[in-house]
């Protein structure tokens, strides 16, 4: 009788008559993590927006003069070999990282929930056809695939984020197939069923919302590998055409040759790329357990 | 007087349900081609009627294909053979369009109060969702509709918005019952409705499915193992063994005068709450043999007391041994 103890108040909660705001000051009441997470990523999304109004300085313009120099009261974060302001490259690098981490985990997450349900829900052939097509993306090997695509279509945002999200299909596609088969098999969708849903609208309405915890979790741990891979795919020149600064150029660029001069060029492009990951980790929680009624209150 | 007559063909019309000969076969496949390597005889010919306000209790042992009955019916699973009739309308081979209709008179109510209900939903979305999908309210109205189910069902509507976690094992099965109940079927298969519950939760929730019977002139179609709840609530019971029916008669006579062997070990092994009362030892050895391959003859011979060379040679038919009661052995 664990509903009778339920004080009014408790249960409404979530309810629909109260607005808005008091919902999320309650969330946020409840997940006090989540709301660290939420502020790093609404600050990079800030940042993104409002470049120009952050920083004076150029992030693509050199200056000899000011090569390698050290964090300063003008340049806070220092400067790069080239001598431009790291702090106006991370401000103005949140544009790309973020455009290619949100960018290629929700095309990738997109992509790999429509395989995986399709996959798991209506199985026999379409379940086979579309394992051995995930198998062939797992098999293509991520920089060749990225060669590929900036050779033929030249190196760009766009094409970058493509090249990152394929990778991600086969993974995020398997985890909501193997989901959806335990899910298909549950009395719930067997009753909805009797009472004489059509199938394709029980895998949206009962077996999809069901996959929701376990695909945060997923796309979470994918957005800061997406940054990563940008980093490493830049580096080989076949990311985000220079001289656009990304966390990821800006890191593997100076790692080798200047950690042991220079460090700040290293640190503060490493710290924005953990803060981001972190950021959409705690968040990626907490939304998770938002989600999940059973895990609400 | 024709017109009385033609009010008593109404109310004799046909039966809710009536099942003729159904089978169920499962391919079991192997190898790497998925060849078919047999058959589970889940359910091997089954046959059994249900009137308008009646309750048939379907009983045995696990694997005896019980559930299995209990979803052909519904369609739930496709049959390999034999005649399902819903209201004298041959439900066995209608397509999905065809079926939706037919869908509204009878639900089912699960075992499993936790999976049987969506986590991710209200408990008044899953009530509502039934009138949804036939489109039969909207809005205001359907949510009165689920009110309406909430109360009859013995919960408060104010739970409405609660989800399925914050209710108990008992409530939860109020609600599968809403559900069921939401379309106002005709029949409903209540698949061990009351087997997970506590036994003070299970009378309560039997007194619900009775009361409801009685107002709605609902039929029953109540599968379970356990004979001491379908004492309670069924009028006639059909035994089952490994996928056919062995006996088949009314309450009374199945708990008075039992005729198949395995209906009379059934019976011996219900638990008497008296320690004094003196019970033979030997009840039921060894298991179900398997529906893969069951053994030939009558399925019952291989732990059957009596069993004689007839018996592990000819498959029984049941028949009628005495009026209104039928089982199939050949010793009786």
């Amino acid at each position: 009788m664990a509903s009778i103890d339920l004080v009014p108040g408790t249960a409404a909660k979530a309810d629909d008559n109260e607005s808005a705001w008091s919902k999320l000051f309650y969330y946020a009441t409840a997940h006090p993590l989540g709301v660290v997470g939420a502020v790093i990523m609404f600050l990079f999304v800030f940042a993104a927006m409002f470049a120009p109004w952050l920083t004076a300085y150029d992030p693509i313009g050199t200056n000899p003069a000011l090569a390698l120099s050290p964090p300063t009261e003008t340049h806070i974060f220092g400067a790069d070999a080239m001598g431009r302001d790291i702090y106006a490259r991370i401000i103005y690098g949140a544009r790309i990282s973020l455009a290619v981490g949100l960018g290629s985990t929700l095309l990738g997450s997109i992509f790999g929930v429509v395989l995986g349900l399709a996959s798991g829900y209506v199985g026999g052939w379409v379940d086979l056809v579309i394992q051995r097509v995930v198998d062939v993306l797992q098999a293509v090997p991520l920089l060749v695939l990225a060669l590929v695509m900036a050779a033929a279509l030249g190196p760009a945002l766009d094409n970058t984020i493509v090249a990152i999200a394929i990778p991600l299909i086969p993974y995020t596609a398997r985890v909501i197939r193997s989901n959806t088969l335990a899910l298909r098999e549950q009395p719930f969708v067997e009753a909805a069923r009797a009472v004489g849903m059509s199938e394709f609208r029980i895998a949206v309405r009962h077996v999809l919302p069901n996959t929701v915890a376990p695909l945060i979790v997923i796309a979470t741990a994918q957005l800061g590998a997406a940054i990563l891979t940008e980093a490493s795919l830049s580096f080989l020149g076949l990311g985000v055409p220079e001289p656009h600064p990304s966390w990821g150029r800006m890191l593997s660029e100076s790692a080798a040759e200047y950690v042991r001069v220079a460090p700040w060029l290293v640190i503060f492009p490493g710290v924005a790329i953990s803060l981001a990951v972190f950021g959409t980790n705690l968040f990626g929680d907490a939304l998770r357990d938002i989600l999940d009624p059973r895990l609400r209150d | 007087m024709p017109e009385a007559v033609a009010a008593r063909e109404r109310a004799a019309g046909p039966p809710v349900l009536d099942v003729r000969d159904l089978k169920k076969h499962f391919p079991v496949r192997k190898g790497l081609l998925q060849r078919a390597a047999g058959n589970v005889f889940a359910v091997d010919g089954v046959s059994f009627r249900i009137e308008t306000g009646e309750t048939l209790g379907l009983v045995g042992e696990s694997g005896c294909g019980k559930s299995t009955v209990g979803r052909t019916v519904l369609r739930l699973i496709e049959p390999t053979a034999g005649a399902i009739a819903l209201g004298g309308t041959d439900i066995t081979r209608l397509d999905k369009t065809q079926l939706r209709p037919y869908r509204r008179q009878m639900q089912i109510i699960f075992q499993d109060p936790f999976s049987s209900l969506d986590p991710r939903m209200s408990a008044g979305d899953i009530v509502a969702e039934p009138l949804w999908v036939h489109g039969l309210a909207r809005g205001a109205a359907l949510r009165k509709a689920v009110a309406e189910l909430f109360e009859r069902v013995g919960l408060r509507k104010a739970q409405m918005d609660n989800y399925p976690h914050q209710f108990s094992g008992g409530q939860r099965q109020r609600i599968g019952i809403a559900r069921a109940l939401a379309l106002q079927p005709r029949l409903i298969v209540g698949d061990e409705p009351v087997s997970a519950l506590d036994v003070s939760i299970q009378a309560q929730v039997l007194n619900l499915m009775l009361d409801l019977q009685r107002e709605m002139e609902l039929s029953y179609l109540f599968i379970s193992h356990n004979l001491a709840v379908v004492e309670h609530i069924a009028h006639r019971i059909a035994v089952m063994y490994l996928g056919r029916i062995v006996e088949y008669t009314d309450k009374r006579t199945l708990f008075t005068r039992p005729q198949h062997p395995y209906t009379e070990q059934l019976l011996l092994a219900v638990p008497v709450p008296d320690p004094r009362v003196k019970r033979p030892k030997r009840v039921l050895q060894g298991d179900v043999p398997s529906p893969i391959n069951p053994p030939p003859g009558c399925h019952f011979h291989t732990r059957c007391p009596y069993a004689g060379d007839r018996c592990r040679v000819e498959a029984p038919t049941l028949r009628e041994v005495r009026p209104g009661q039928s089982v199939a052995c050949h010793l009786r």
